[in-house]
């Protein structure tokens, strides 16, 4: 019955020894701290017992010199954590450039992965050894979040928005995957694996399962059925912005303002059309909120991206690009 | 024949539910608070013996959610809140400024029934099916999807604020305006100074929360889009509004303990407390910084990584008055004459069990570390470490060291001392193994668990088992004591303070004669006294 029982976790990832790092130091804070603490209240208890029933302690009142030791110290160790947190974080919070994307929805409860060539896969996750990872992850209905313990990472997956997340897994195996924030009823039932392969094994997996389309050409297809393409065409009758080269541009709105043309104005601009309008055009689009699933929206915007994207995506903030003709 | 005092004066239950005698409403508060720890731990105990196995056997996944969401909210919001302030605080404020009674006798009645009417509507949402949110009341999960009785919940929460925020009320202008001749502001007791901080947290903090609780019900009765992206909302928003006032709660619950253990460090070494000033404004540091940092609660939600980095800057600062604390504590000990009766005791395992909680605090402020330990069981330990480890020794403390003053009796001390061992055994078997398992990575939350944690949860639940035996024999010696117990002189610690200076238990209006103060309520060595030696 108790023959695994491990004290501390796998190290998978570049960035788990990053984690580990600061962990191990604060752990050390920690017990010192704690140590001294606990060594002098017993210390002081027993060298200072009260001997007879009517005696006082010592009148000393305080010293600045010591208050001032007390405060100054632990404010600069705090600011080696705070700075040491801070690094650590930024290290996970932009993905490197070239990194494998792959997309990945929540649901009550299971989380379903599509990679780019095709393949979907539910509560498991296959990906090459050595090679960074980028997830983007919507949700269908409540909070999730996407944790891996053994790569030390994770981050909510909120429904209406797209987080990311990313790694480079260093170690081959099998480690677990977790539901992280509370989703309901069989929230502990939302949990699968992340296999870890040698890259070969990877090309092997890719081509050995039943890929469907990819979420490019799934993306195209719902394009034509949905009957997108008879607004957003190239013609003089277009009714909607061109999306050729679109992805990654800066749009000019109407009003004068812009945004950055990512995941996230895309899905926007598909179920909730009317919160911005590009400038030169009618707010006549339908809301197509309800009528495509959270996949079906990851589909769409592969399909948009494919459709030529900026080499590098201007982040969000930065000079406003030359918005694409659509003329 | 016994003299008046205020347990005598009056008899029958109409004497007791009408009163506005601040010391019987502390005694209300009391007897309902111990109902309500009660009914929570009955609840923890549910999930720990669930957890006691890898594979959820013991109950079903919607009734284990339910159990955990049910002590979260009856631990946070029916005992932890009001405990010290509502039954320390409303006994001891006005004894220690020297008061008849409260600034506003009716209100702080008033503050009570709200209390029980908030209990009553959570009472029957438990009791009708139970709610399954969790106590954060998360959305759109709360709004849209959750099983039971949320509204009901929320409701509850929502009127039990009010008491919370009239109770802070009465403590700030009793302490304005009721103070003794001669008692300036450098003169209160830390206790006081304590719940001065608290009680500006509650006013500020508890409306924010009962409006998010509000809004929580109303999109979920009439399907408003505040919260619920399906319906236009923000379910980021809530997280905002709920930690604006849940993460200043921690300090509602941790000041009065901290509050509690200066004075039971001074009572217990005979000796005022070292750096009266800076433990005071450390009080207000902690109350006014504490407004500041509840994004840290958000470092995985998305949040930009500038709003991430001023919030961990600030959850870090939060430390400092803390850590000024507890080395003040510590050199108050030093040179004095230490008596380590059980009020000692808890206030040894407060110092000792907070130092640990607030340095794994840090653990969470780190943001590149939090990535990894949030929403595991290490958050878990450490609110523990503050909850249990520091406010209810904190609560354990306060009682036996004020027991005789309210009661008039003594209570058995070897049982005391016995009892406090077995708390902070069975507190730290309980939660130091949760550290371990969620670095390793185990989830919060989980109805079942992979295997390798096994070993850990069979620790924790084996923990909690004795906790509660700690915290149930306390229950039978305090019952013991008010029938059988030996009578307690005034002071029987040999402290000093205002309310060692009348009768245990008190008269109805504390003094017959109001007190005029001439010098800090906590000088065991009396520079005039030694004059008058010489």
């Amino acid at each position: 019955m108790f023959t695994n029982f491990p004290f501390f976790p796998h190290q998978a990832s570049a960035h788990a020894a990053q984690v580990d790092a600061i962990y191990f130091f604060m752990v050390s804070v920690t017990a010192f701290f704690s140590l001294l603490i606990a060594g002098l209240l017993v210390f002081f208890a027993i060298k200072y017992h009260r001997r007879d029933d009517d005696e006082v302690g010592a009148a000393i009142h305080g010293s600045l010199a010591l208050e001032l030791l007390w405060t100054i110290i632990p404010f600069f160790i705090t600011m080696l954590m705070f700075g040491w947190g801070a690094m650590v974080f930024f290290d996970a919070y932009r993905p490197p450039k070239g990194a494998m994307e792959i997309y990945i929805v929540g649901k009550q409860w299971m989380w379903k992965a599509q990679h780019m060539g095709g393949q979907k896969e539910i509560n498991e996750l296959h990906v090459p050894v050595g090679r960074a990872v980028k997830l983007t992850m919507g949700s269908e209905d409540v909070l999730h979040s996407f944790y891996i313990p053994a790569f030390r990472v994770k981050a909510d997956v909120i429904p209406g928005r797209y987080n990311v997340l990313w790694f480079t897994p260093t170690k081959p195996g099998r480690y677990h995957l977790f539901c992280a924030e509370y989703c309901g009823t069989n929230h502990s039932g939302m949990i699968g694996w992340v296999e870890v392969m040698e890259p070969t094994d990877f090309q092997a997996w890719l081509g050995g399962g039943r890929a469907s389309d990819s979420p490019a050409a799934a993306g195209e297809k719902l394009f034509q059925d949905l009957v997108c393409i008879s607004c957003h065409r190239d013609d003089a009758q277009a009714r909607g912005p061109q999306l050729k080269g679109l992805f990654g541009h800066t749009v000019r709105l109407q009003g004068g303002a812009t945004a950055v043309a990512d995941e996230a104005y895309i899905r926007e601009s598909i179920v909730n059309p009317q919160a911005k309008i590009v400038d030169g055009f009618l707010p006549i689009m339908p809301t197509f909120q309800g009528l495509v699933s959270e996949e079906q929206l990851l589909q769409l915007i592969a399909y948009v991206r494919s459709l030529g994207e900026v080499a590098a995506p201007a982040p969000a903030g930065a000079a406003a690009a030359p918005a694409p003709g659509k003329d | 024949m016994e003299t008046l005092n205020y347990l005598n004066n009056g008899h029958g239950l109409k004497s007791w539910l009408l009163t506005k005698d601040h010391k019987r409403i502390a005694l209300l508060y009391l007897v309902s608070i111990t109902v309500f720890f009660v009914i929570g731990g009955f609840f923890a105990m549910l999930v720990r013996l669930e957890l006691l196995t890898p594979a959820g056997d013991l109950l079903t996944s919607e009734t284990y959610n339910k159990m955990f969401t049910m002590h979260g909210v009856v631990m946070v919001f029916f005992f932890l809140i009001p405990s010290i302030p509502a039954v320390l605080g409303n006994f001891l404020i006005p004894i220690m400024v020297g008061a008849k009674d409260l600034a506003f006798p009716r209100i702080n009645l008033l503050s009570w029934y709200i209390y029980v009417l908030g209990g009553v509507f959570t009472l029957v949402a438990a009791l009708g099916g139970g709610v399954d949110t969790g106590w954060t009341f998360y959305t759109p999960y709360s709004t849209a999807a959750a099983n039971g009785h949320v509204i009901t919940a929320a409701l509850g929460v929502f009127i039990t604020g009010f008491s919370s925020i009239l109770t802070g009320l009465n403590f700030i202008v009793t302490i304005h305006r009721m103070r003794a001749p001669g008692l300036t502001w450098f003169r209160l007791p830390l206790f006081v100074w304590s719940h001065y901080a608290t009680s500006l947290i509650m006013i500020l903090g508890t409306p924010v929360i009962a409006i998010t609780v509000l809004l929580v019900a109303a999109e979920r009765g009439l399907h408003l889009g505040i919260f619920d992206p399906a319906l236009g909302g923000d379910p980021i928003l809530f997280q905002h509004l709920f930690w604006f006032y849940s993460h200043p709660a921690v300090y509602i619950m941790i000041l009065p303990a901290m509050g509690v253990v200066s004075e039971i460090v001074q009572a217990f070494t005979r000796k005022n407390i070292f750096g009266y000033s800076f433990v005071a404004f450390s009080s207000l540091a902690i109350a006014i910084i504490g407004f500041l940092v509840w994004g840290h609660h958000l470092f995985v939600s998305g949040q930009s990584v500038y709003s991430g980095m001023i919030f961990s800057f600030l959850s870090f600062c939060v430390a400092i008055p803390s850590a000024i604390k507890v080395f003040n504590w510590t050199a108050t000990i030093f040179k004095g004459s230490v008596c380590l009766d059980s009020p000692m005791l808890y206030a040894f395992g407060f110092i000792g069990l907070f130092t640990i909680g607030g340095l794994t605090g840090l653990f969470l402020a780190a943001m590149g570390l939090d990535i990894h330990v949030h929403d595991t069981y290490f958050v878990v330990a450490h609110f523990h470490y503050i909850m249990v480890g520091g406010a209810i020794m904190g609560y354990l403390g306060g009682l036996h060291y004020w027991w005789p003053k309210i009661s008039g009796r003594r209570y058995s001390e070897p049982w005391a001392k016995f009892s406090a061992l077995l708390v902070f055994t069975g507190f730290n078997l309980t939660f130091f193994p949760q550290f371990i398992a969620g670095y390793l990575g185990m989830p919060r939350r989980y109805h079942a668990y992979p295997p390798e944690f096994q070993v850990l949860n069979v620790a924790s639940t084996l923990g909690a088992s004795i906790l509660t035996v700690g915290y149930v024999i306390p229950l039978i010696y305090f019952a013991y004591s008010l029938f059988a117990g030996e009578k307690s002189v005034n002071d029987p610690w040999g402290a000093r303070g205002l309310e060692w200076e009348i009768p245990s238990p008190p008269p109805t209006e504390n003094f017959t004669v109001s007190p005029v103060v001439t010098e800090g309520t906590h000088q065991y060595v009396h520079p005039n006294q030694e004059v008058g030696l010489a």
